[in-house]
């Protein structure tokens, strides 16, 4: 039965979020959010601590099930599959989280070739060149037996997007990629997304508050504000936005409309 | 009054929702057991883990359990001349029931503190959603190895157990306190059916299964930090033990 809605995602469109809400208790973290994302863009979503940013790509991954609304991933609606057939829509992911989430019992290898491991016939050998070339592609070579302990915030940062990128996903979900690096790290984290998009030809979605890296790697940045998007442009055109909101929050200012609760 | 009630009610309902968010990992483990594939390695791994790892403690623990068995067996039984019996009751009280509690209590105490803790640090730094978002089924790579390590292990584990206590208290009351090593020998055997050895192994069983069951869902439901990992740690201790005491009795009782 096709649902509402359905019948008007464009061609170009990979992923629609229609009218998302999801609650923690009395915590009602998203509210009716409407988000479109093209296929090949980079689009970022920006937004304060405690926003809901997470929670809505995890409700895109199908990590958290959303109270209402809808997701559909290149036209199919997969808000509420069950786990067998989310793993299948899982397969088109690779998802980058904020500490990186590197499985700590295994050494690197192990960790960016799980999902090969998991999911296809490849011998250890195999998995083991795979794993080798997409190191190379986030400028990590020879930390193939290292411990995650053993790894540096940012280097632990390229593994987790190594491992991001081994199964060859369609899209690629980053959770605050620059965070809590400093500020050359971040740099060289934003230019790997940009040569990531260039030569996977992945979809993205990141979510930051660095307002650097939104500028730098946003094809479209989309404005988080009170559990909606208020507000989806290009980079220049988020600078040059009338929104008060989106001012006060692109240019940090402690004053403005969102401190005084608006 | 009001309030007494309202706290008791709460009590009650946390108490029922909680059993049956154990139940249903209980039962989700289960049908992922029989899901292919099985992953040889990764058992084979917390197989060392429960087992291999905790034979020295279960070893000292039950050698001194059947010593003092003996010698306080030996104190009771000399006063109306029944000393040849003391064979019996350490190979029956080791058998039937301290082997497999005393083993489930010290296994709980280091491999399902251990699995909260390693599970619970993986929820909180967000491991166990990274195994979703690669498409692997949580509970089958990490809950599914560990039950079934405890499950086949802790029979091992008690039988292991179950014959150092016998050693131990032949020791005491032989070496130690002279009593006759052949009537010692014979008694021990003539008066043991093999009911006893396997209600022993069958709860062996049972505890396993709600060790790592108990201890894989706290480590699941960690919230909040190194906090959350340290009482989910602690919750998984006192809860398998309690658990494992209690259903001890319905077992034997079911048996007796």
């Amino acid at each position: 039965m096709p649902k509402e809605g359905q019948q008007d995602i464009k061609p170009d469109t990979l992923i629609m979020v229609r009218d998302l809400c999801k609650s923690f208790g009395s915590n009602h973290v998203l509210q009716g959010l409407n988000l479109e994302v093209n296929r090949g863009e980079d689009i970022v979503v920006i937004g304060g601590s405690g926003t809901g940013k997470s929670v809505l790509i995890k409700c895109i991954i199908g990590l958290l099930k959303p109270d209402r609304g809808t997701i559909y991933i290149d036209g199919e609606e997969i808000t509420y599959y069950n786990e067998a057939k989310l793993n299948e829509i899982r397969k088109k992911f690779g998802m980058l989280f904020q500490f990186g989430a590197l499985f700590d019992s295994m050494p690197v290898w192990e960790n960016v070739g799980f999902g090969l491991k998991q999911h296809t016939n490849l011998k250890d050998d195999e998995i083991r060149d795979i794993v080798a070339e997409k190191l190379a592609m986030v400028g990590l070579k020879g930390v193939e037996y290292l411990m995650p302990s053993e790894l540096s915030g940012g280097m632990k940062k390229r593994v987790s997007l190594a491992r991001a990128i081994a199964m060859e996903p369609e899209i690629l979900l980053y959770d605050e990629p620059t965070t809590g690096l400093d500020p050359i790290m971040a740099d060289v984290i934003n230019e790997l997304i940009i040569q990531l998009r260039e030569k996977l030809r992945v979809t993205s979605i990141a979510i930051t508050h660095d307002m650097k890296s939104a500028y730098k790697i946003g094809d479209r940045i989309a404005m988080l504000y009170k559990g909606k998007i208020i507000e989806v442009g290009t980079p220049d055109e988020i600078k040059n936005s009338k929104n008060e909101i989106v001012q006060q929050f692109i240019q940090g200012k402690s004053e403005g409309p969102i401190t005084r609760g608006e | 009054m009001v309030k007494f009630f309202d706290f008791l009610g709460s009590l009650v309902i946390r108490f029922i929702e909680e059993s049956g968010r154990i139940m249903l990992l209980f039962i989700k483990t289960l049908m992922w057991i029989f899901r292919p594939p099985l992953n040889l390695k990764n058992i084979v791994r917390q197989m060392e883990e429960v087992g291999v790892n905790s034979i020295p403690v279960v070893l000292i623990m039950s050698i001194f359990t059947g010593m003092v068995l003996a010698l306080q067996s030996y104190t009771a039984f000399r006063r109306f001349n029944a000393e040849a019996f003391i064979g019996t009751v350490v190979a029956l009280s080791m058998v039937r029931e301290l082997g497999p509690v005393l083993s489930g209590l010290m296994v709980s105490g280091r491999v399902g503190a251990a699995m909260a803790a390693e599970l619970g640090t993986m929820q909180v730094t967000e491991q166990i959603d990274a195994l979703y978002a690669l498409a692997t089924n949580p509970i089958k790579f990490l809950i599914v190895p560990r039950f079934l390590a405890a499950l086949f292990v802790m029979p091992v584990l008690v039988i292991l157990a179950d014959i150092i206590g016998i050693i131990g208290g032949y020791l005491v009351s032989v070496i130690l306190l002279g009593t006759n090593s052949t009537i010692y020998i014979k008694r021990t055997w003539d008066y043991m059916e093999l009911e006893d050895i396997y209600t022993g192994l069958l709860k062996a069983c049972i505890f396993g299964i709600i060790i790592a069951t108990i201890s894989c869902y706290q480590g699941f439901s960690t919230r909040g930090g190194a906090e959350g990992v340290g009482k989910a740690t602690t919750r998984a201790v006192v809860l398998s033990s309690l658990i494992i005491l209690i259903s001890n009795y319905f077992i034997a009782a079911l048996m007796f």
